[in-house]
């Protein structure tokens, strides 16, 4: 049995301030196989970007890692910096951002940034490179890749130009892709050809994807798994279809019934009160307790810690109370 | 009976914007001027207390249309009449306070609709000032604590500035400004497309209540057909800036007609995980500045004939129904 590609265990991320120190990132463990779709979902400010730029090494200072490992294929990364970072990342790991911009030189054509990268990273002569650089573009879905590597990005459309990000992220053939909104910025007749391909090309090459989104949607529709983040945290995580179907945490539950969709029914949706806390006031306890209709005594004073429900695992006192049941 | 007089008629509106460089460049660089027909003979009717909503991609012309219907953006051509008032030819000057004060806008971003420097008292008092629909101090004020209490606000949060609150506060903040000038009809552009889902649930929900209470008429826009479904009585998709098709909002669900409407419906992601049939449409949204020739649709169409690469089909009304398709029936 082969280990997983990404291993998180009690990641913490925090910001220094004026106002003392914030935890963006407050004791977060999951993994990534290869060939799987790791889903992180939750609303703006959980935590979501936060925790895909500390595994890629990219926080911004004064943020900082706190605490906890990150190892990729069994190697800690966490704690690299400089030259050995960078080799890291673009030919172990790719990433994919929302804006497509920030990830391509607006002064180099396409073909160019493709090529260099490849090289940079993969013993290639420029030949290779190229052969290599018109079948990912293909691969990828672009039309008429050999005449297209000549153009520049702002030739593309917002939905190309994402393919061409995924063609770069995954031309030095990583072990694992950091997808952060991928979607987000587009429409949805090409977010659901984007989703596609990023399913497709993590089957196909067994690649390990950490694929960020406010969006259960993209989620149910992509991942394997799904960690549902609130405040900082994983406030449950497991099988897609367990988590979307029948969700443990009352979080995820309100979260659930709060999304239209075109199955559910026309009437009410379900309301969560108030809105998440920010950094500055995370609540003693659970932090969801202030809009948790199951609250307790307990919740106000103790974080909970995860425990198993069937085959997810969900950090709620209620959970804690229910006995442990068998993996069916 | 003869059916009641709907309360917003919109027929053949169109909105052609000039795209072309500064005429110094176009010179040098030897272009041509360049239109960009942002909408395009949209026709549609919405009655009392209905939600009619528009959908459509990015770009589709759905907040022109919505700014020609309140009265911000000037059309090109066609009409806006709203309980029988030609909004754009009227030059009575009370006729058209009158009508500004019965339709009122609420914008995507409650972060830049908001004036940071007034309190939330005065952003909501404003219209009430304009319309000179109070007298005096303390009646505005009892009337911007009821509008605060309407939208689930506290009265207190009057005296507070915009950024001492979250995005769904400031939506509920931007509603209750909307409804101080107790208005009959509501634009709405992507109202919750800015917010969490969570947050996005308050406000449909909200929005929803003060329709019943207060008998509102919506028109109501958005990308987010899920969204749309739980709004809408009524529902109308546009692409590259023409009506394609309008239909009851529980039919359109049911039975899309155009093709274009079934993509639209298939590229939802299946959040239940039901296993819907679904078919994938290749394919971009063409440059608006030079959209396909005939059916804007056809180079992505999987029923296109040889006359939609040359026709452009016009709409076509029956049973409640609009459709512009060569090859579906209305
Ligand atoms: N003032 C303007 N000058 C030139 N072009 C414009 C102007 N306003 C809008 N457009 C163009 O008109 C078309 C329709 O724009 P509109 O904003 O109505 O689209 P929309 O459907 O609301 O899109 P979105 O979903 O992105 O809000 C677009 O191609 C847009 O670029
Ligand atoms: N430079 C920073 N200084 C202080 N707080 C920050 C900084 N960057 C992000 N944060 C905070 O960290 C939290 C998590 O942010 P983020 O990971 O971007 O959320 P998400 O991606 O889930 O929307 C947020 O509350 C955000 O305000
Ligand atoms: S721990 Fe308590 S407050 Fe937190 S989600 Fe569970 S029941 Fe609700
Ligand atoms: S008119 Fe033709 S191209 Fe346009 S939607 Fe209908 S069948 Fe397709
Ligand atoms: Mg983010
Ligand atoms: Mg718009």
């Amino acid at each position: 049995m082969t280990g997983p590609v990404l291993s998180v265990r009690n990641l913490r991320v925090e910001f220094p301030t004026r106002h003392g120190t914030l935890r963006a990132v407050d004791d977060i463990s999951f993994d990534i196989a290869a060939g799987e779709v790791l889903g992180v979902v939750g609303e703006s400010g959980a935590g979501k970007s936060m925790t895909g730029t500390a595994v890629i090494g990219l926080l911004e200072p004064p943020g900082r890692i706190a605490g906890g490992e990150v190892r990729l294929k069994g190697q800690r990364i966490d704690n690299l910096a400089g030259e050995a970072l960078r080799r890291i990342r673009g030919r172990r790991i790719g990433m994919v951002f929302q804006d497509p911009l920030t990830s391509l030189n607006p002064l180099y054509r396409v073909g160019e940034q493709i090529i260099e990268t490849m090289r940079t990273h993969l013993p290639m002569s420029e030949a290779q490179a190229r052969r290599r650089a018109i079948e990912l573009l293909s691969e990828v879905g672009i039309q008429g890749a050999s005449d297209r590597l000549d153009s520049y990005p702002h030739q593309f459309s917002g939905g190309m130009r994402q393919r061409v990000v995924l063609a770069l992220a995954l031309c030095a053939e990583p072990e694992l892709i950091v997808a952060d909104e991928p979607t987000t910025a587009l429409d949805v007749s090409i977010q659901a050809q984007i989703i596609q391909l990023i399913k497709r090309l993590c089957r196909e090459r067994g690649t390990a994807v950490m694929l960020i989104t406010h969006d259960m949607g993209v989620i149910a529709e992509t991942a394997d798994r799904v960690a549902v983040m609130y405040a900082g945290r994983i406030a449950e995580i497991g099988q897609v279809a367990d988590v979307v179907q029948r969700p443990s945490h009352p979080y995820t539950k309100g979260l659930m019934g709060s999304i239209p969709t075109l199955e559910g029914s026309e009437t009410r949706l379900v309301q969560i009160p108030g809105s998440m806390p920010r950094l500055t006031a995370i609540p003693q306890g659970c932090a969801f307790n202030p809009r948790c209709p199951q609250a307790f005594a307990r919740c106000f004073l103790e974080q909970p810690a995860a425990v198993f429900v069937g085959r997810s695992e969900v950090a709620c006192w209620l959970a804690s109370a229910t006995p442990v049941q068998g993996t069916p | 009976m003869k059916p009641e007089r709907p309360l917003v008629d919109v027929q053949g509106l169109s909105r052609v914007f000039d795209a072309s460089k500064p005429w110094l460049n176009r010179m040098l660089e030897g272009e041509q001027r360049m239109l960009l027909k942002a909408v395009q003979d949209v026709s549609l009717q919405i009655g009392r207390r209905e939600t009619f909503a528009l959908v459509g991609e990015s770009g589709s012309g759905k907040s022109t249309v919505a700014k020609m219907v309140v009265g911000l953006l000037q059309p090109t051509a066609g009409r806006v009449t709203i309980d029988g008032v030609d909004m754009w030819k009227t030059t009575a000057s009370d006729e058209m306070t009158a009508l500004r004060r019965r339709i009122q806008m609420i914008f995507q971003d409650p972060y830049a609709s908001l004036n940071p420097r007034w309190r939330v008292g005065a952003i909501i008092a404003d219209p009430l000032n304009a319309f000179g629909l109070t007298k005096g101090r303390d009646e505005t004020e009892a009337k911007v604590a009821e509008l605060l209490r309407l939208v689930g606000l506290d009265p207190a949060d009057m005296h507070k500035y915009p950024h001492e609150f979250s995005g769904g506060q400031r939506q509920r903040i931007c509603i209750a400004r909307a409804l101080s000038s107790n208005p009959e009809f509501l634009v709405c552009d992507e109202p919750t497309s800015a917010l969490d889902v969570s947050v996005q649930a308050q406000i449909l929900n909200l929005m929803r209540d003060l329709q019943d209470q207060l008998g509102l008429t919506y028109l109501f826009i958005s990308h987010n057909l899920a969204v749309v479904r739980h709004m809408a009585t009524r529902i109308g998709v546009m692409y590259l800036g023409r009506l394609v098709e309008s239909q009851p909002s529980a039919e359109l669900f049911k039975a899309p007609r155009h093709p274009y409407t079934r993509m639209l419906l298939d590229a939802v992601p299946d959040l239940k995980m039901s296993g819907r049939q679904r078919r994938m449409i290749e394919g971009e949204i063409p440059n608006p500045i030079s959209p396909p020739a005939g059916c804007a649709f056809h180079p992505r169409c999987p029923l296109a004939l040889d006359r939609c690469r040359v026709d452009v089909p016009t709409p076509f009304a029956s049973g409640g129904r609009t459709l512009a398709c060569h090859a579906v029936e209305v």
